[in-house]
């Protein structure tokens, strides 16, 4: 290619064309004014890009452009097998990817109608690893929240400790992030020998540490000013927005998919589904909706915990054990339509399938990212705010944006 | 909990220009319903005491490609207090499709709705706010459809990698 080929060649209409306002400026009152913030903002936990009209330092509407970060998922998977999926669901929530993969795999095995065939200790796998990404996935919920708002400590402290969760999925599954472990039918490999002590261990270590963290951030009394009464989601507004994981959750609603719809081994564990109680402010306000986030870690470490004496004793590791024995050879579903969902950290994850039953390439594969969802309730809370507050809700919403935009 | 029947039934009432399809190859079990019927159907269904379905879940967009010549929207409903799934699906042609935009009973689908006009062209009648969300707003085409190839250049910028 000759050096002076420019790919990209500049004229002045660019500038203006290439990012659409909804809000004309000519149109604007007196005292009004807007302001961009993003995509490139670090409040705003990826390329989120808001259209923010104001008056003053109150928020009057806020406009959320998204697709910055849009990778084709839906396309990819029409285009290949079922299997090979699997690496792009990672890089939808990726700080979660384990919970993602279970949902995914799951539909999939719902499909070929094997889902009840699946080992049990394949499922306790699948569920230990995803309550680890989920505690994982909830640190970086807290601890970047935290620093939206000036908590500068428990993000260290967090990071510091999903580090642990890190290094044990990637003892796991060889990556540390994007893992392809949960495969449909099985798993890539089985844990290996010595995970369930050391995850044991590591239950150990953070119990103390989420106190510490409960002292410092959730009573401080700085947090408690920046996020109680901030925000407030009320439960008619979240359900019909479809909002859901903690988010509903915090808003006053028990309602988990995992004891709702009791997939995977979940209706055998013994686990709590914390709800926002106003204890700060009003139901459903930012600071509920990080508590309910630190509560569900604590659910999370008891499931893990039932999870290491069931891998340990009932269903403990045999020589002759392979986890990839109903990983089917050929993944040619009949033809049908199927919706399935699952609880990921940030609420619930669906996907839609439909196989034409004559091919290993699903005919559609809809994602029904919650982030998306979430997100989309943002203008409906944030109306007549002071824009501090809005960083605050934003933090609070937990969006990830590789699930946004797909 | 609101049998199968009864909601049918509830969905047949609704229905005034063509009766509904029920379609078992689909789980949760699905009705199709003519594209004029959608909105009545789906208010009935929101508003109904017996099937309170509080929750859209998920909107799909489904293109069939040209042979088929038509596309699909299709809805899943979940009731939060009594456990019910369902799916409602609505075919309309490829042509000119349009389907009513849900979002006055469900705010959730504003945004899956956009999703689905700029992936799929399909236009949402009614709709508050119906722009591309996911693409540019100069874009051209929609990029699920089955025989979308995209343009060389977007901004003289080359598309193909």
């Amino acid at each position: 290619m000759p050096t002076d080929h420019i790919q990209y060649k500049s004229h002045p209409g660019n500038l203006t064309r290439s990012v659409p306002y909804k809000f004309d400026a000519e149109q604007l009152h007196s005292e009004e004014m807007i302001v961009n913030l993003g995509p490139q903002h670090p409040s705003t936990h990826g390329v989120l890009r808001l259209e923010v009209l104001m008056e003053g330092e109150i928020v009057k509407d806020v406009v959320p452009h998204i697709g910055y970060l849009h990778r084709c998922f839906e396309k990819h998977a029409e285009n290949l097998p079922y299997n090979q999926v699997i690496p792009f669901v990672d890089r939808l929530d990726y700080v979660a990817s384990m919970n993602s993969e279970h949902a995914y795999a799951m539909g999939v095995e719902r499909m070929l109608g094997i889902e009840h065939q699946i080992p049990k200790r394949v499922e306790y796998v699948r569920v230990m690893v995803a309550e680890l990404n989920r505690i994982a996935s909830h640190f970086i919920a807290i601890g970047t929240y935290g620093m939206d708002i000036g908590a500068f400590t428990p993000f260290f402290w967090l990071m510091r400790d999903r580090e642990h969760i890190l290094r044990m999925l990637e003892w796991a599954s060889g990556a540390r992030l994007l893992y392809n472990y949960i495969w449909i039918g099985g798993l890539f490999y089985d844990l290996p020998i010595g995970f369930e002590e050391r995850c044991q261990q590591f239950i150990t270590y953070i119990r103390p540490k989420l106190v510490e963290l409960d002292t410092v951030l959730l009573q401080n009394k700085i947090f408690v000013q920046r996020t109680a009464n901030v925000g407030v989601l009320p439960l008619d507004l979240a359900i019909n927005g479809g909002v859901t994981g903690p988010m509903l959750r915090a808003s006053g609603l028990r309602f988990d998919l995992r004891r709702v719809d009791g997939y995977s081994v979940y209706p055998e564990l013994d686990f709590d589904v914390p709800i926002g109680e106003g204890k700060m402010g009003a139901v459903g306000d930012c600071w509920d909706r990080t508590s309910v986030r630190v509560q569900e870690i604590h659910e999370s470490l008891k499931i893990l915990e039932q999870c290491v004496a069931k891998l340990t004793g009932e269903h403990k590791r045999t020589r002759d054990f392979d986890p990839q024995a109903l990983v089917p050879k050929k993944i040619r579903p009949k033809a049908q339509d199927l919706y399935v969902r699952a609880e990921i950290p940030k609420g619930e994850l669906g996907f839609f399938f439909r196989a034409d039953g004559r091919n290993d390439i699903a005919f559609r594969c809809k994602c029904r990212s919650c982030s998306f969802v979430n997100l989309s309730i943002l203008p409906e809370i944030s109306k007549g705010i002071l824009i501090a507050d809005l960083i605050a809700i934003i933090g609070s919403i937990d969006v990830v944006m590789g699930e946004v935009d797909r | 909990m609101p049998a199968f029947e009864s909601i049918l039934a509830l969905v047949q009432n609704a229905c005034t220009h063509t009766p509904p399809v029920v379609d078992d190859n689909a789980s949760p079990k699905a009705i199709v319903v003519a594209a004029e019927d959608l909105m009545p159907v789906a208010q009935q269904l929101f508003a109904s005491p017996e099937t309170y379905f509080d929750m859209l879940s998920c909107v799909t967009g489904i293109d069939n490609g040209p042979a088929a010549n038509t596309m699909e929207v299709a809805y899943n409903l979940y009731s939060i207090p009594f456990h019910t799934h369902l799916m409602l699906k609505v075919k309309v042609s490829r042509e000119k499709p349009e389907v009513a935009s849900l979002s006055s009973l469900w705010k959730t689908a504003s945004w899956q709705e956009r999703e689905i006009f700029d992936m799929y062209g399909i236009h949402f009648t009614g709709h508050p706010d119906l722009r591309r969300i996911l693409m540019p707003e100069d874009w051209e085409g929609h990029p699920l459809r089955k025989d979308y190839t995209h343009q060389g250049y977007y901004r003289d910028i080359k598309v193909a990698y």
